[in-house]
């Protein structure tokens, strides 16, 4: 293979005879265990640069959340003229679209979706866009044509909510350093020769649908290089210098979001990747540790423009307009050299030069090993600003290796050698409520799963209970795998991610991402009606639609083995029945404890539950404690958190955690020094992941009563950061109820 | 068995204001003073809480032990720990056997000897010192200054670290006289290793209105941090100004 310009002064390896970035950062990359006091502020470009960026989110917000609408064109990558933030300023270009904030429509998940979202913010899509589909179909029309009556009623009753089957279904990672590395020409060539290839083989229905996927992926590489050109960039080569080098790999994102609009389309592990280019320019004496943090502070604001169209439908699952740009920091290698590089505090501290902000959505991958100076480097972070988020590498490595990403909040998988099938979640308390009720709804009372017979006793007792719950738990399970088959066949055959796949390897291991929401609420149920008395209160017809629950019981959230072991148990039983059905693509089964902000819509659907929790009040997010119900502190509702096995949870167990700043610590040292200490201890207890928020109370109260007055207050909510202001009024007061442990 | 089973209030798994590090906090049930600001009138009654034996406290505690790295540990708060020194004293035991740091929250006000038992097992004590003048600490607490200055003067005898720490409520004690008063008491001791300000919070005024009793610093407001950290400078000027410290 021959040295490109390109690669000058790097090191050389495999990653020169195949695409493996991998071996390019292992050979190439400069761990760091220093601290954070080589960063450099803002420039005064950056600044003129921030100004456009902060006018623009204002008059987004004074316009109610979307600024403006192209509905006259189809998003993909060459269908806008080229757009600029601040043509003279910026150092990194290219738009969605050709203005800033201007959203796109993307009708191939769905052209309902997209109509009812134009209309809910003043717009009409237009005869064009909508005329061009009168030709196609769309991947909900595909799934609509053969989803069964069972999907149908769950769906419809709220049992499985938030499927990805009228939007992209996101969760997708493209390797979007390997144009930088490789370029496009490169990238085109490998694609050709595995379709070439294939086409030797046997042509059956899988080779036959890879084939057609690899003339996709290689007529969309082409577009990115067309659509790189309208900026005035030649990506068919490898970058040659560290601005070309960020430039590229947003070029690969950007081409990503241009052509889907998927529910997460994460951004990979990038910063220290980009550290080697970095590391190089500054060898040679092309920049600065001020011009470095340019080009990252301005690769972060095109981050901060980018935007999908929503439904408020879809607001409510997923609060806050969020995209999941997901960047991993950090972690081991498995050499045991730390992955943290320098250019892990620089893209952090794009939280200082830029402000806090809910995008990207950066997740530091904890290791006890870290070195001991980033460990209060991110510390500190996390209390200033509260817009990261903590996931245990420690536990992930030995599954995923040292190069794999987050997609979403807490989805690990191998960048560019593995992709998940994103499937939303069930209600396990409705679950359980089914089964009582002989398989009607507790809400409706429409038979909605397989009629049988109700719970008929005074009392609940537990042996009972569980086992009214095994045939409704395998009914579920059935529905569900049946229904996340037939969405992500739908969505290869009529929205495939071309760009994205484009930047996989050929042959990709998939998972099936399952979830389940609500599993504090089931958990402590099923406690109640195993250590107190509870008593089903009946109404029309015999359904149960209420309980009355005499005594105390262990609650979940407070170390409690008693309790904590049926949470672990309930979680085991569900992925095991859901094993028993076999994937599209032969996907592996994985599963989420992860709500985002669905915990609220789904507690709305759900009636009350023994537990004492009321009808329709919202659930706790994530694998989150109900709150109020911890009664031991932080480390107590923590630990039970972590007995959530991650080999049954592969696909995340997202807990959030609040503080209030005095009860971390008297001062700013010992609050650093004692979130590492809460972090160690975590994850050292084999907690997968925790987002962190170091604030009062009263700061969400005062912008919960005047949200306009505080534009820029970040929150984590459950596996990403929001504007709190964006949330509905609704998801502003479940985050305020929340439990703030402070100490007596 | 009983005998050895101590009421607690409460459990804080995580304690980040009560000694160095991140703190598992014991919150004993029980208190004989009634101090006019005090913030945790649930913790008086001593036969109210749950009853644990010392055994049982040790295994939550245990379970923490990942989160409490170097110098962290176990605070046993209250109420007031001295009132059941005994449980105290065995728990401590128990603890510093597994390695935890042990400290001792109190406002030194009990019976001296089961004092003495406890410092044995103690690696620090934060003595609440309420009041400069034993005519106040009476007035407003119902305690003795004697008392305290008696403990206070065990725990330099038994030369275990000692943290001063004093709640400044506005209109009360927040003033630079009261905090100099303080200092100086403070100075006196060898084994004092620092004075810490606790600022006056009125949120304890829910839990007063749950038990039908009346706050008499209901209308009191917070302490402001700009006042606080005056106060503390003053505190921190006064001890200084008092000669080397030969524990820290």
């Amino acid at each position: 293979m021959r040295e490109h310009d390109g690669w000058k002064g790097f090191a050389p390896g495999v990653w020169r005879d195949e695409i493996n970035v991998r071996d390019f950062i292992q050979k190439n990359y400069a761990p760091y265990e220093g601290d954070e006091k080589f960063l450099a502020p803002p420039t005064a470009r950056t600044e003129k640069v921030k100004e456009k960026l902060f006018s623009l989110l204002a008059a987004e917000r004074e316009k109610g959340g979307v600024l403006d609408i192209d509905t006259e064109t189809i998003s993909s990558l060459t269908s806008y003229a080229p757009g600029y933030l601040d043509r003279e300023n910026e150092l990194i270009v290219g738009l969605q679209t050709d203005a800033p904030l201007r959203r796109g429509v993307n009708p191939f998940g769905g052209m309902r979706m997209v109509e009812s979202a134009c209309r809910a913010y003043g717009y009409e899509i237009s005869d064009k866009v909508r005329d061009s589909f009168n030709y196609r179909t769309t991947h909900n029309e595909g799934v609509f044509r053969v989803y069964n009556e069972e999907s149908r009623a769950a769906r419809r009753c709220g049992i499985i909510t938030g499927l990805p089957d009228a939007y992209g279904r996101g969760r997708v990672i493209g390797d979007y350093r390997r144009l930088a590395l490789y370029g496009a020409d490169r990238l085109i060539a490998e694609k050709k020769r595995d379709k070439d290839e294939l086409s030797r083989g046997v042509m059956d229905s899988d080779s036959i649908r890879q084939s057609e996927e690899l003339y996709q992926q290689i007529n969309f590489l082409k577009k990115l290089k067309e659509m790189a050109a309208a900026y005035g960039c030649d990506v068919s080569a490898p970058a040659l210098d560290a601005r070309q080098a960020v430039q590229w790999l947003y070029f690969a994102y950007l081409g990503a979001i241009k052509e889907q609009n998927g529910a997460a389309m994460s951004l990979g592990r990038v910063s220290s990747f980009l550290d080697i280019y970095f590391e190089r320019d500054l060898r040679l004496g092309l920049l600065d540790e001020a011009g470095v943090q340019e080009l990252l502070d301005d690769f972060v604001v095109k981050l901060r423009l980018a935007r999908h169209l929503r439904t408020p439908d879809y607001n409510e699952l997923f609060g806050g307009d969020p995209m999941w740009i997901t960047e991993a920091i950090g972690g081991m290698g498995e050499d045991g050299r730390t992955l943290v590089t320098k250019s892990s505090c620089r893209i952090l501290h794009t939280l200082y030069n830029l402000g806090p902000s809910a995008e990207p959505n950066l997740t530091v991958l904890w290791s006890e090993r870290l070195p001991a100076a980033f460990k209060r480097y991110i510390a500190k972070v996390s209390c200033d600003t509260n817009a990261i988020q903590y996931e245990n590498d420690d536990i992930m490595r030995p599954l995923f290796g040292d190069d794999y990403g987050i997609a979403c909040c807490v989805s690990a998988m191998r960048i560019g050698k593995e992709t998940q099938y994103f499937g939303a979640r069930v209600n396990l308390p409705k679950m359980l409520l089914m089964s009582l009720n002989g398989g009607r709804d507790e809400i409706s009372g429409e038979l909605t799963g397989p009629e049988g017979e109700p719970y008929a006793d005074e009392y609940l007792e537990y042996d009972k209970v569980v086992a009214a719950m095994d045939p409704y738990r395998a009914w579920l399970a059935k529905t569900y795998v049946n229904t996340m088959n037939i969405i992500h066949y739908m969505h290869d055959k009529y929205a495939y991610e071309k760009t994205q796949m484009a930047l996989h390897d050929t042959a990709v291991h998939r998972f099936m991402a399952f979830g389940a929401a609500g599993l504090s609420v089931l958990a402590d149920s099923l406690s109640a009606i195993k250590y107190a008395r509870v008593k089903p209160v009946r109404g029309e017809g015999g359904l149960i639609t209420g309980f009355e629950t005499e005594g105390a019981y262990p609650a979940y959230g407070n170390d409690d083995d008693r309790v904590d072991g049926i949470a672990r148990e309930q979680a085991e039983l569900f992925l095991a029945e859901l094993k028993k059905h076999p994937t599209y693509r032969n996907a592996e089964h994985t599963l989420s404890i992860l709500t985002i902000t669905s915990n609220v819509v789904y507690g709305k659907k759900t009636g009350a539950t023994p537990d004492g929790r009321q009808k329709g009040e919202p659930f706790a997010p994530g694998a989150n404690p109900m709150h109020g119900r911890e009664k031991n502190g932080a480390i107590a509702s923590m630990n039970s958190v972590a007995k959530l096995p991650y080999e049954v949870c592969k696909d995340g167990i997202s807990n959030t955690f609040s503080i209030i700043p005095a009860a971390l610590g008297k001062t700013a040292e010992e609050r650093y020094a004692n979130l590492v200490a809460l972090l160690s201890g975590y994850f050292r207890q084999q907690g997968h992941h925790l987002n962190v928020n170091v604030m009062k109370p009263e700061l969400l109260q005062a912008a919960y009563d005047d949200p306009e007055a505080y534009p820029n207050l970040t929150i984590r909510v459950s596996g990403y950061a929001v504007n709190f202001h964006k949330l509905s009024r609704e998801q502003r007061l479940e985050v305020l109820e929340r439990t703030f442990h402070e100490a007596v | 068995m009983a005998a050895r089973e101590g009421r607690i209030h409460s459990f804080q798994s995580l304690g980040g204001a009560d000694g160095p590090g991140l703190r598992y906090v014991v919150f004993m049930q029980g208190c004989l003073l009634r101090c006019l600001y005090c913030h945790n009138p649930d913790a008086w009654e001593p036969e109210a809480g749950e009853s644990c034996a010392p055994e049982a406290v040790v295994e939550k505690i245990r379970r923490c032990r990942n989160y409490l790295g170097e110098k962290s540990g176990v605070t046993v708060s209250g109420g007031e720990p001295l009132l059941q020194w005994e449980f105290v004293e065995e728990l401590f035991r128990l603890l510093q056997k597994e390695g935890f740091h042990t400290a001792l929250d109190t406002s030194g006000q009990g019976d001296i000897r089961g004092a003495e038992r406890v410092l044995r097992r103690t690696d620090l004590v934060l003595c609440d010192l309420k009041f400069a003048s034993e005519q106040e600490y009476r007035q407003y607490t119902g305690g003795s200054l004697r008392a305290t200055l008696d403990f206070l003067r065990l725990t330099e005898k038994m030369r275990v670290p000692l943290w001063l720490r004093h709640v400044v409520v506005p209109g009360l004690t927040a003033t630079a006289e009261q905090v100099l008063a303080i200092g100086r008491l403070a100075s006196e001791f060898q084994n004092i290793e620092k004075i810490e300000l606790l600022p006056f919070k009125n949120i304890c005024a829910v839990k007063y209105k749950a038990m039908n009793l009346s706050f008499p610093l209901a209308d009191t407001p917070a302490m402001k941090r700009a006042e606080l950290e005056n106060l503390q400078r003053i505190a921190n000027q006064a001890l200084r100004s008092a000669g080397p410290i030969w524990y820290t």
